[in-house]
């Protein structure tokens, strides 16, 4: 009924291989980008900032991420939040070493020190896999999170071993520290989002990610066809703590402005990113948007309705939220293993052949 | 599906964010859940029932009823940040996060916002210095207050020589934990004692190594900065090791009944500091009857007088004293974040009026001014009797040695006024 594609032909090749094929699909993206970037701003107020918008974005950009490696390139990690606490304390130094330089820079210089990192980490990768190679990521995680909070070098060895973020502008604006606008903090990191979820939906369209996908799928059939595996993991480690160094980086610079890292970015980060590729859908750029969404609303519309609307004990509220996300899990991983994406993509080829589906 | 959700929240958050006229707000960043609800729990439910009793004997502060809005932060910064901003707008006079990681991110918000933090005994502690914070109040005591209580205590303990003793500092890998350590070792430089640190990282279950550690090193004092799981684990160890329990100090976050009654009997004779002294009030009896017997006990209600809710109490009628000060320095009872900082900053305890709120002796006499806001510092030890089930307090309270902390004070607070642009001033 939403899709109507008589008519809806390509004439070129170019046109045939763009992103959004479907008129409707592309109108709605425009639709959608065009509300985040000129409707949303002008009414977003602190909460709707700190609460909702601020962190969607920048755990869909770490969702993003993972997925690019777990979903896209089947290398399951368990070092999310070490290598957002990379992104973060890179960003940190940068900021306080060299202060005369835009934090924009800073931030992507943040993202490519952690895909070093990160591409350290991915050797393994090469030798182990499965089980074992979660196993390998989980000691960076624990190593990484170790590193930061015993070398004072990383925190400019303040006595707290916490990293504050100094004041920084963009065109004038304070993006980073407590006089920072909301609409500025939800633009900076939209922007970040826009360019990281166009650059990751291309490379998954292209060469390298058809490699990747290829390594998933079945690296020894990969192989012989002329994939190389260790391009193909390596760079998938390379590109995936890339985005999840710009999100470690704007998650402490942008969003809570102090962090401590075994707090911030302790294991449950890890899981909490591989929960939201697991609920938003494996191997999908829209999946990590779904499912950073959903489990960034979930806590937050839980306590609304339950402590705010029904007036329900706090607690409750908080340990119900724990046992809806464990059950969606489950639920999930048993019956839909593709996510929320897959859902959506049943969905909408129905809506396509609509009103005759099958 | 998405906007749809987001439309039943909007209208969630009007509902919620519907102004109430009149009304004392006071927000309580609680937390029930996690690894450190046992801590938690009771602060909050002292902090509650107190408010609740001023509602029901006095009409509130003032003749101003007074609304709690607890949220949930489960000790975890983010969840404190979304407290935080949903509940700002409410009109919230003062905030007590009881968390240092929540305090750290809530101070340059709520400095930009200009609604005062009252962190007591935790926290940042250079926030003494109250002309480089003017909206962040640590009184009675805070940390490096407490390494020194704890200090001077031993010193009492030694006969006023602590050279070449050796001291171990088992510590909360965090912000929290990481706190005292700059006073302990100043002090340990200036006293001659040797200080050894052993981190445990969050949540604190496992300890196993440091305390092999500690058996190896034996260490003739142990001290702890730890929270939650980790206190009663730490004990457990302590026990389980055979190290003295009397030579064993916790700090105030690490000396409540549910940290020790896991261990039983072996816990017998751990000491912990405390700012707040713990022994039956009569205005625990009013709780009991005007807020507990009418059903509008926070909790389940069975906290009543234990350690921390007495501390949650000390807190809230911190939080209500400086907003009758408020009141009367500015003639209006309907006050203002910014009137309730004015009184915070002029705040004064004294002897006659804890006696007068039925909770004679509770703390130190302390008065706060615009240069100070960090009290008198004072701490008093108090020890585990594990055959009654009680702490039973040791001494009284103990001065802490200000000519160490006060230029580790002003050192801090320049530091941070230098990184944030503040020209140190009283408002």
């Amino acid at each position: 009924m939403l899709y109507r594609e008589a008519g809806d032909f390509k004439t070129s090749y170019v046109a045939d291989s763009q992103t959004f094929p479907i008129a409707f699909d592309r109108y709605r993206y425009w639709a959608i980008l065009a509300i985040a970037f000129l409707v949303i701003p002008f009414f977003i107020n602190d909460y709707w900032a700190n609460a909702i918008f601020v962190p969607f974005l920048i755990y869909a950009i770490a969702a993003i991420g993972l997925n690019i490696l777990t979903g896209y390139c089947g290398q399951v990690s368990l070092g999310t939040g070490g290598f957002m606490a990379v992104g973060a304390y890179a960003c940190y130094k940068l900021m306080t070493s060299f202060p005369d330089v835009s934090i924009v820079i800073h931030i992507i210089l943040a993202g490519g020190i952690t895909a070093a990192v990160g591409a350290a980490f991915g050797l393994p990768s090469l030798r182990i896999k499965g089980f074992y190679l979660a196993v390998a990521t989980l000691a960076a995680q624990f190593f990484l999170v170790w590193l930061f909070n015993k070398v004072s070098w990383f925190y400019n060895y303040s006595a707290s071993g916490q990293i504050n973020a100094p004041e920084r502008f963009v065109a004038g604006v304070a993006v980073t520290g407590p006089n920072t606008a909301p609409w500025a903090q939800y633009m900076i990191c939209l922007v970040f989002l826009t360019v990281c979820a166009i650059l990751a939906r291309n490379l998954t369209r292209g060469t390298i990610g058809r490699s990747w996908m290829a390594i998933r799928d079945m690296d020894i059939a990969a192989e012989i066809i002329g994939v190389n595996p260790l391009k193909a993991k390596l760079t998938a480690f390379a590109v995936s703590s890339f985005f999840i160094g710009i999100s470690g980086a704007l998650f402490f610079a942008v969003y809570l402005g102090a962090v401590e890292v075994g707090e911030a970015f302790g294991i449950q980060k890890s899981f909490l990113v591989l929960f939201m590729i697991i609920i938003g859908g494996l191997g999908s750029i829209f999946g990590s948007f779904a499912g950073a969404a959903f489990l960034v609303l979930l806590p937050v519309a839980l306590k609304v309705i339950g402590v705010d609307v029904l007036g329900w004990p706090t607690d409750l509220v908080a340990h119900l939220n724990l046992v809806i996300v464990g059950a969606l899990i489950m639920f999930f991983l048993i019956k839909e293993p593709h996510g929320l994406a897959q859902l959506w993509r049943l969905a909408k080829e129905k809506l396509r052949l609509w009103p005759f589906p099958y | 599906m998405k906007m749809k959700t987001l439309a039943a929240m909007a209208l969630g958050a009007t509902m919620a964010a519907a102004p109430a006229m009149a009304e004392l707000v006071i927000p309580d960043l609680s937390y029930r859940t996690g690894p450190y609800a046992a801590g938690g729990a009771p602060f909050s439910d002292g902090y509650q029932d107190y408010f609740a009793l001023l509602n029901a004997r006095d009409g509130g502060i003032g003749g101003e009823p007074v609304r709690i809005v607890e949220c949930e932060t489960g000790y975890n910064t983010e969840k404190g940040v979304e407290c935080y901003e949903s509940t700002k707008g409410e009109g919230a006079l003062i905030y007590q996060p009881l968390s240092t990681g929540i305090t750290y991110q809530l101070i340059p918000k709520a400095t930009a916002d200009q609604i005062p933090i009252h962190t007591m005994g935790y926290g940042r502690t250079s926030a003494a210095n109250g002309e480089v914070f003017n909206w962040v109040f640590n009184y009675p005591a805070n940390y490096w207050d407490a390494a020194s209580v704890a200090v001077n205590y031993l010193l009492e303990e030694n006969s006023g020589d602590l050279s070449g003793k050796k001291i171990a500092l088992v510590y909360h890998n965090s912000a929290y934990g990481k706190e005292p350590i700059r006073t302990l070792e100043a002090l340990s430089e200036m006293h001659g004692f040797e200080l050894s640190q052993l981190a445990v990282d969050h949540p604190g279950q496992e300890q196993k190594s440091q305390w092999l550690q500690i058996r190896r090193e034996r260490p003739d004092y142990v001290l702890m900065w730890g929270w939650g799981v980790m206190n009663q684990v730490a004990v457990q160890e302590a026990a389980n090791i055979g190290f003295p329990m009397e030579n064993f100090i916790g700090n105030w976050w690490a000396g409540a009944e549910h940290d020790v009654t896991p261990a039983g009997e072996a816990a017998n004779g751990y000491k912990s500091l405390n700012m707040n002294r713990v022994v039956d009030y009569p205005v625990l009896a009013e709780i009991q009857s005007l807020v507990h017997d009418a059903g509008n006990a926070a909790g389940d209600g069975s906290n009543l007088g234990s350690v921390l809710y007495v501390r949650g109490m000390y807190a809230a009628m911190l939080a209500a004293e400086a907003i009758a000060k408020a009141q009367e320095i500015h003639g209006v009872s309907d006050v203002t974040p910014a009137m309730v900082r004015d009184g915070m900053a002029a705040l004064e305890i004294t002897e006659a009026r804890m006696a007068e709120m039925g909770m004679a002796g509770i703390g130190p006499e302390f008065a706060v001014s615009c240069q100070n806001h960090g009290g008198s510092g004072q701490g008093l030890v108090q020890q585990w009797n594990a055959s009654a089930g009680v702490w039973e307090p040791l001494t009284d309270f103990i001065s802490p040695d200000k000519s160490v902390i006060e230029p580790l004070i002003a050192e801090d607070s320049a530091a941070f006024a230098s990184e944030n642009n503040i020209t140190p001033g009283c408002l």
